[in-house]
């Protein structure tokens, strides 16, 4: 279990001051110039050596993708953006970070700008988080009125201006490349990679896109040390994390912990444990809406980080546990999941704007019993015509929940079949 | 060079290109709908997935995809056959599979690629999608619910024809493409929409429900309705020419045509010449060949040859001028001319009136002049290229003339000559910018150059293009931008006055003077027919328009579509348009018609046959010669230095769909004035 020594994100509960002086009290912004001075390439080693991985859900390890942005400026400018279009089902993280501990973002954009050689930052915050905005909008205004951003941040000479956009509240949006469309002003769609962003990002320019979490933890990471946070956790998956547990359990919350925790201990400390009991647990969504649920007989022994998730046919996605008891109709969940992605499936390429829709058609009609035997082939088979077959992951992020259903519940779903097709017989 | 290998078989492909590419050119054929050679790449169809090596475990689009070195590429494993299947089957759920109502049957790719991928049932139990049809004006028919979302229609309409103003709306499967606001479209190259559109979402609205594609004879002409010269494919049908297509011709029209080269044809149904008619008591009367021909010949009894003139209409045939200028000459008649609109250009020097640089010139041009044009109107598929120029960057745009919207930023400089007499003057300063241009390009349209002081402005002209080194070994960047298919022909036949001949606006003055007595009008119909006076007026044409109007004897001859003839286009190349059709009635082939008058007039014509009459072409221009060749002419004296007038510019075409009896006789062409009338009235 994680030491208060060891958190990173002290006011994640809202119960201190969020404002400048608060963050400085709780350690933010303590002599920022000595980070900065490490250099960029002194930066950027020290985070690869923490083994930290993306927060938003790939787990793409951040020291390495900041290493791919050109080594030097030419004639286009580098960009930092920050992903704060935080939509994933489940997941209230960045939420917290933005409305309790803002500066600690701030900050972390500064640093992570000068590793990636960027004068600017945009921060892309959900439509929806219309508070958590202004709250970061007054830190970074606090932050400029402090000379810890602007035209020589923190002293350092380097110059660099963060910015707020608030999206319209388009799931899509959270998608590295849409988020850059829709922050140059187009509909939101996912561009074709390659190019990737460190290539060719927003306005064609250099660009990297973080999580908010990654980022946020960054300026800790460089002042505690690599080491610190790599000691955390289990190899190649290593720190802390903010897991945000909802759905039955009897204290709903967000907590940091290190990674790598039991899942069963996760929900069992922090969460007061499932409503009635461990053994009224039906299923877990351990990452957000789009990682395949696990079975209680999994969640029973499951560590909760990148890897063995991945090794059970899960992931670890945003770290949003959904938690399921046995009360759940797990068809009509998963369902209503479907009915998510159909909702916001961009339109651009075929096997997603026309699979989704086909998959909620097909749920709906399972959730009472309404098809034939065959058609949870036929389904599955439609959710692997869809998985990697689209231009970004929400096909996939689609196609996983129905996998993950049919993998575990497949006699749940016959027997609804069973049951109405007896009942039309008799009637 | 990166070497793939595709399927097991290594080739050698140029670097840049892409995975769909290299397999095209290695002969492999890949499926697509959204990927289009001339659009930008979308990737969003995806049923051109392949297998890569190196690269993800999942198939991979190739069409986006670039290639490397040593990469392989599989094509027919059982992953890209499933997941091509897949594709198909989503395509499909909800399309509406209304094929044999549908006016793309028989060439849809939609069609033709579930023949290869798509499956003979479905698993698909839900409703199909439902959409409501769009407004896109009269030539575009929409059919949404078949609309299969590959977004090749909103990447033309944005990049190749300029105008944003068609787009998605909705998002997952509600997305529509639609106008946002409901209007037809005000591009004048909307027919392409259709030609792009893989399904039968986009239909021909004027053609719908007209023909089977299996039911048509294709043939292969150049189009005569601007001076382009574009490549088309004809379609008929019974001898009805039933539609118009682009055939590709990279150096020309590459794969467009303008709205009214595709829709103007319906015009050659109406108001035609289908038999020789003669003026008795004021009125004209149904004749045989014969009585016409006699008619002429008794008017023609004892009149002296200069009191005899020839006009040379927009739309002719090379072969129908040369006889023309012969048997004038026969006749001892100086007075011929082919500039019905009075550009003062001279047939002496051929770059003085030739698009020097060529069209493809337009792509290595790196700034462009326009004088007195607006090349939207007068040729819109030029105007695309010029469009494509711009977006390929580095290259500055000015204007002396009238004020237009180009689809691409243009600097006006200012609206008349005194402005261009500034700039020949270096006290503009967009003189240093066009001085230090590698390939600096002049454009020059009829509206600089039919008007009293042309000539002027054509030495001026001269003189800018000398200046700013324009005129070099590599390069002639004097760009002459015609509006009628037969000028440089008809300038290459020499048809201008000869030693002491008058010009069209001599002829006319000289009809009210009575100096004229015969006029020949060869589908002349854009010169004022009232001026002609008292003079006898055989007209030869197709249509019953001005100079029909107006005639004595009328000879009726055969449209563009209906014979094989020779055009120059503005460029100077050469081309064949062939024949799709027969005239109608008695009408015939207007070399021949002019031929068998010689006859009757005992100055017979010294050829027999169509081999014969371009023997005779040859003999008078070489370059008639060398056929879809395009090269600068020489360069030598031209122009008139003298006064020029303070009258700004004007493009001389004041409405892009009517500019030639054809396209005034087509309900088409009206119907597309009409809606751009309230379109700019909306505006």
């Amino acid at each position: 279990m994680l030491g208060d020594k060891d958190r990173i994100f002290t006011n994640l509960y809202g119960i201190h001051d969020w404002r400048l002086a608060g963050a400085r009290a709780r350690g933010a912004w303590d002599n920022t110039k000595a980070i900065l001075d490490k250099g960029v390439d002194g930066i950027i080693d020290e985070m690869k050596k923490s083994g930290l991985r993306g927060r938003g859900g790939a787990g793409f390890p951040t020291g390495l993708k900041w290493s791919f942005m050109p080594k030097e400026v030419k004639d286009r400018p580098h960009f930092l953006v920050v992903n704060a279009d935080e939509s994933e089902p489940g997941t209230c993280k960045d939420r917290d970070i933005m409305r309790h501990d803002p500066h600690l973002l701030v900050e972390g954009c500064l640093v992570a700008g000068f590793a990636m050689r960027a004068h600017a930052g945009y921060i892309y915050v959900r439509g929806e988080f219309y508070h958590e905005a202004q709250n970061l909008i007054e830190a970074i205004k606090e932050a400029y009125a402090a000379g810890l951003l602007g035209d020589n941040a923190c002293g350092s000479g380097w110059k660099f201006d963060l910015y707020v956009h608030r999206g319209a509240g388009a799931y899509i949006c959270g998608e590295e490349t849409a988020l850059l469309e829709s922050l140059e002003g187009k509909k939101g769609m996912p561009r074709l990679k390659p190019p990737f962003p460190a290539g060719a990002g927003l306005y064609g320019c250099p660009t990297t896109v973080n999580n908010v979490e990654s980022i946020a933890v960054a300026p800790t990471i460089l002042r505690k040390g690599a080491a610190w946070f790599a000691g955390i956790g289990r190899p190649n998956n290593t720190g802390t994390k903010l897991f945000c547990i909802s759905g039955h359990v009897n204290k709903p919350c967000n907590v940091e912990e290190e990674m790598g925790i039991p899942l069963k201990e996760l929900i069992e400390r922090h969460a007061g444990g499932v409503r009635g009991g461990w053994d009224n647990l039906l299923a877990v969504i351990p990452g957000g809406a789009s990682v395949p649920l696990l079975p209680k007989s999994t969640c029973d022994t499951i560590l909760m980080d990148f890897d063995s998730l991945k090794n059970e046919g899960t992931g670890l996605g945003t770290a949003a546990v959904i938690v399921m008891d046995k009360s759940t109709d797990v068809v009509k969940a998963i369902a209503r999941l479907s009915y998510f992605y159909k909702h916001e499936s961009c339109g651009q390429c075929t096997p997603c704007r026309e699979g989704t829709g086909w998959m909620w058609r097909v749920m709906e009609r399972l959730v009472v019993g309404n098809a034939r035997i065959e058609e949870i082939d036929a389904l599955y088979d439609v959710t692997k015509q869809v998985e990697g077959h689209t231009i970004c992951a929400l096909g996939d992020a689609a196609a996983w929940p129905i996998q993950g259903l049919i993998r575990h519940f497949r006699p749940e779903i016959e027997s609804r079949i069973r049951a109405r097709t007896t009942k039309m017989a008799a009637e | 060079m990166p070497m793939v290998k595709i399927d097991g078989v290594e080739i050698e492909v140029p670097a840049g290109i892409t995975v769909l590419q290299a397999c095209e050119m290695a002969g492999v054929e890949i499926p697509r709908f959204c990927y289009h050679e001339r659009l930008s790449i979308a990737g969003n169809c995806r049923m051109c997935l392949v297998e890569v090596k190196p690269g993800p475990p999942k198939p991979q689009a190739s069409c986006a995809l670039p290639v490397a070195d040593k990469q392989e590429i599989f094509t027919t494993t059982p992953g890209v056959k499933k997941a091509r299947n897949g594709v198909m089957e989503f395509l499909l759920i909800n399309h509406p599979l209304d094929c044999p109502i549908c006016d793309q049957g028989g060439e849809c790719d939609l069609q033709d690629q579930a023949m290869a991928y798509g499956f003979d049932r479905s698993r698909y139990h839900e409703n199909k999608r439902a959409v409501p049809d769009k407004e896109l004006g009269p030539l575009v028919k929409t059919s949404m619910n078949r609309c299969i979302h590959c977004t090749r229609c909103i990447r033309f309409a944005t990049e190749v024809a300029g105008v944003e103003e068609l787009g998605a709306t909705g998002r997952g499967e509600s997305m529509e493409v639609t106008t946002y606001v409901e209007h037809a479209l005000s591009t004048e190259l909307s027919g392409n929409l259709v030609d792009l559109c893989p399904v039968g979402a986009l239909t021909s609205k004027p053609y719908a429900y007209e023909a089977r594609p299996w039911e048509l004879r294709k043939t292969e002409s150049i189009d005569a309705l601007d001076a382009l010269g574009a490549n088309i494919r004809l379609d008929a049908r019974d001898g009805k020419v039933m539609r118009v297509l682009p055939r590709l011709n990279e150096d020309v029209n590459e794969e467009w045509i303008s709205d009214k080269t595709r829709h103007a044809i319906d015009g050659l149904r109406y108001q035609r010449l289908d038999r020789p008619y003669v003026r008795k008591a004021g009125k004209l009367v149904d004749a045989t060949w014969s009585e016409a021909f006699a008619a002429i010949a008794a008017k023609l009894e004892g009149v002296d040859g200069k009191k005899v003139a020839a006009i040379a209409g927009d739309q002719c045939d090379a072969e129908s001028m040369v006889a023309l200028k012969d048997l004038m000459t026969a006749l001892g008649s100086p007075n011929v001319d082919c500039r019905q609109d009075g550009a003062k250009l001279e047939a002496g020097v051929r770059s003085s009136y030739i698009f020097n640089a060529g069209i493809r010139g337009i792509d290595a041009a790196d700034a462009v002049l326009f004088v007195g044009t607006d090349p939207r109107a007068e040729s819109p598929v030029l105007n695309a290229r010029l469009r494509k120029r711009y977006l390929s960057g580095r290259c500055t745009f000015a204007s002396i003339g009238p004020a237009a919207d180009f689809t691409y930023p243009v600097e006006r400089l200012g609206a008349g000559p005194a402005t261009l007499r500034d700039l020949v003057a270096g006290k503009l300063g967009f003189f240093e910018k066009f001085k230090a241009a590698k390939n600096p390009l002049i454009v020059v349209g009829m509206g600089a150059l039919a008007r009293e002081d042309g000539a002027a402005v054509l030495a001026l002209v001269r003189e800018l293009a000398e200046k700013v080194n324009a005129v070099r070994g590599d390069w002639n960047g004097l760009a002459i931008l015609h509006t009628a298919a037969a000028r440089v022909g008809g300038l290459d036949l020499g048809l201008v006055p000869g030693e002491g001949g008058r010009d069209v606006a001599g002829i006319l003055a000289g009809c009210e003077k009575r100096e004229i007595d015969v006029v020949y009008l060869l589908a002349a119909d854009e010169i004022d027919t009232q001026k002609l006076g008292k003079a006898f007026v055989i007209y030869q044409g197709h249509h019953g328009d001005a100079g029909a109007n107006r005639a004595d004897v009328i000879l009726p001859g055969a449209a563009y579509t209906e014979k094989p003839g020779t055009y120059v286009n503005t460029e100077g190349r050469v081309q064949l348009g062939q024949r799709a059709g027969y005239p109608p009635g008695e009408a015939r082939e207007d070399w021949a018609i002019l031929r068998a008058l010689s006859e009757r007039l005992g100055k017979t014509l010294p050829y027999d046959t169509l081999d014969q009459v371009r023997a005779r072409l040859v003999a008078v221009n070489p370059s008639f010669a060398a056929l879809d060749q395009q090269a600068a002419g020489l360069w030598g004296a031209f122009g008139k230095a003298g006064t020029v007038s303070d009258a700004p510019f004007t493009s001389p075409v004041a409405n892009f769909y009517m500019t030639c009896p054809i396209s005034r006789a087509s309900r088409t062409m009206a119907e597309c004035t009409a809606s751009r009338r309230q379109l700019m009235a909306a505006e």
